[in-house]
């Protein structure tokens, strides 16, 4: 029982920290990010060459993958974001292009990762020794896993909710229109907002790659997942989509244990029609 | 009169199209039955995303439903029987997503629908690996690609009665406002679930009957195949180069796209989805309302 409350933790940490990335995107950006699975699983390989061929460890494949992914995601916003942006209408109609043209970047993603590294599972062996705790055992990887996303996601709230430079990023996700008025570049805050959620993307992708095993075409789940916690927080809320995250990961781990490994997802599923039907703004969304 | 004479235009066409397989090659019977396919496929879609602007992306998890209904049921069940239950199948598929979903505002509706292969590809191996104890199953129907083709044509030819019948009535004008603002529509008076419903259960018994129809090809069967979310994508892809708004769009896209996609995929087997997603992208960008919209404002700014 005590185990399964540990190991539900452990996943939901993860979903917590990639869904913050992609509520950020969302909530500041305005860009609904089907590619964002992608750009985690991107991650999980780069992480895995590291590791394989160069012996770097993952902890220290953190250092070089968020700052690329930072600044990949940059580059994209640039290039194929920013014209959607500034030929939309309303925002209505910037969320609809952006869920269309990250569909595609979600194929290209994944194409470039299957032909690259084939359709197999891959994983690599790193800190796989068990440690106690309370009473339970649970791997090294995943226990090291969880303190990253604990530590990640605090730095980053932490920067959000203290700092000028999230304060400038909230309140273009609170008042878009209102922004500019202020002084406040809100294209600049929007291109800042992506390329978060895309080093928060390779963030996950370098923690989950630590104990779970990965294929190229595993990103739909994720972005899935990730869009689920997002919905279920509530969009735009960062501590909405850390209670999510640990929620799900826990409701994931007890259906796996308890019923069946193979109706996860339908497990999921249920939790998130069910509490849309209660709360359709999420557990912590506005009206 | 001039409804009349394309009404004689379009049965010329289907009367040549139908006879078709008695000319050509069995390779190219086989090419003019996936177009067929894709052409339903996309004009099925648009049926219902196209004027409520609902982006649905659930296309490959009704078609799947509608081929696994065959494969499941195609030696117990005389076929007119199996293609009917694969269609109410599909249909209340369609009941149970629509009433838990179709309140939802657009983006909700989009990331369920986005799910909801995976779901029920989930949903269907849990099935066949705990309780029936089979994985993959065989088609065995005494059909060649022409039959197939046939079924499919008049299924195209329903689809296009049907939109066509939809866009020219009341509903199709409650549609449009809905599409344009959809609380001004409900203001006014339209009853603004029950037509998306509506909508929705049409375009999907459609796409249901469309992978029910074309099961007998594969002859193996397994929800890896069925549910590739490919089917979705391309379907989506086609209906927005040619313009979901409108009633020839879905089929002005599907053509052209499923003959490239046809050389693309024998030519660059590996690369295919690279392409696919530039493609997708590249059109987004350059024709966001589709090409017979483009030809419009093209025409426009050559008049003004």
């Amino acid at each position: 029982m005590l185990e399964h409350v540990v190991n539900g933790l452990v996943l939901g940490g993860t979903y917590a920290l990639v869904a913050m990335g992609l509520t950020i995107q969302y909530g500041i950006a305005r860009i609904m990010n089907l590619g964002f699975g992608d750009t985690i699983i991107a991650a999980c390989f780069a992480t895995f060459v590291l590791f394989t061929t160069l012996s770097i460890n993952p902890t220290v494949a953190l250092l070089i993958l968020v700052p690329a992914g930072y600044l990949i995601s940059d580059v994209i916003y640039r290039v194929i974001m920013k014209p959607l942006v500034a030929r939309a209408p309303d925002e209505g109609a910037l969320e609809v292009d952006s869920i269309l043209v990250t569909f595609g970047l979600l194929f290209v993603i994944q194409g470039v990762l299957l032909t690259l590294f084939g359709g197999g599972y891959t994983s690599y062996t790193f800190l796989n020794t068990p440690v106690n705790v309370l009473g339970s055992v649970v791997a090294a990887n995943r226990l090291l896993a969880f303190v990253l996303s604990l530590v990640i996601g605090g730095v980053l709230v932490v920067v959000l909710f203290r700092t000028r430079w999230g304060m400038i990023l909230r309140a273009v996700a609170l008042a878009p229109k209102s922004a500019p008025l202020f002084g406040i570049d809100t294209d600049r805050a929007a291109r800042t907002a992506f390329a978060i959620g895309g080093a928060m993307a390779a963030t996950g992708g370098v923690v989950v790659s630590m104990f779970q095993t990965f294929t190229a075409t595993a990103g739909v789940v994720f972005t899935m997942k990730a869009l689920i916690v997002v919905i279920l927080g509530g969009k735009g809320s960062v501590p909405g989509a850390v209670v999510a995250g640990l929620l799900l990961g826990l409701v994931e781990t007890f259906v796996a244990a308890y019923i069946d490994p193979g109706l996860t997802l339908a497990a999921v599923y249920t939790v998130f029609l069910a509490l849309l039907l209660v709360r359709p703004n999420g557990i912590f969304g506005k009206a | 009169m001039k409804t009349m004479h394309g009404f004689a235009l379009v049965a010329v066409a289907v009367v040549l199209l139908a006879l078709a397989p008695l000319f050509v090659s069995e390779y190219w019977t086989g090419v003019l039955l996936g177009m067929t396919g894709y052409v339903t496929l996309a004009t099925a879609w648009a049926l219902f995303s196209g004027p409520t602007r609902y982006v649905s992306l659930a296309t490959v998890a009704f078609f799947g439903v509608g081929a696994y209904t065959v494969a499941v049921l195609n030696e117990v069940l005389p076929y007119p029987l199996v293609l009917l239950s694969a269609g109410g199948i599909g249909m209340v598929m369609a009941l149970v997503v629509g009433l838990s979903t179709l309140r939802l505002a657009g983006v909700y509706f989009v990331i369920f629908t986005f799910g909801l292969a995976e779901l029920v590809r989930q949903t269907v191996s849990w099935w066949e690996v705990n309780v029936t104890y089979t994985m993959g199953r065989y088609v065995f129907l005494p059909f060649e690609g022409r039959h197939i083709y046939w079924q499919l044509l008049a299924l195209a030819v329903v689809t296009f009665l049907i939109s066509w019948a939809i866009g020219r009535s009341r509903i199709g004008l409650a549609l449009k406002a809905v599409g344009d603002d959809e609380s001004v529509a409900a203001h006014a008076g339209v009853d603004v679930t029950r037509i998306k419903l509506l909508l929705f259960v049409i375009s999907s018994t459609i796409i249901t009957l469309v992978g029910a129809i074309q099961a007998p090809r594969w002859t193996y069967i397994e929800p890896s195949i069925v549910f590739n979310p490919t089917v979705s994508f391309m379907t989506l892809i086609m209906a927005l180069l040619g313009g979901a708004m409108r009633l020839w769009g879905p089929m002005v896209g599907a053509v052209p796209l499923f003959l490239l996609f046809e050389w693309l995929s024998v030519s660059f087997p590996d690369h295919f989805s690279i392409i696919l997603g530039l493609l997708f992208i590249l059109i987004v960008f350059v024709m966001p309302n589709g090409v017979l919209a483009k030809i419009d404002d093209l025409r426009k700014g050559g008049r003004a």
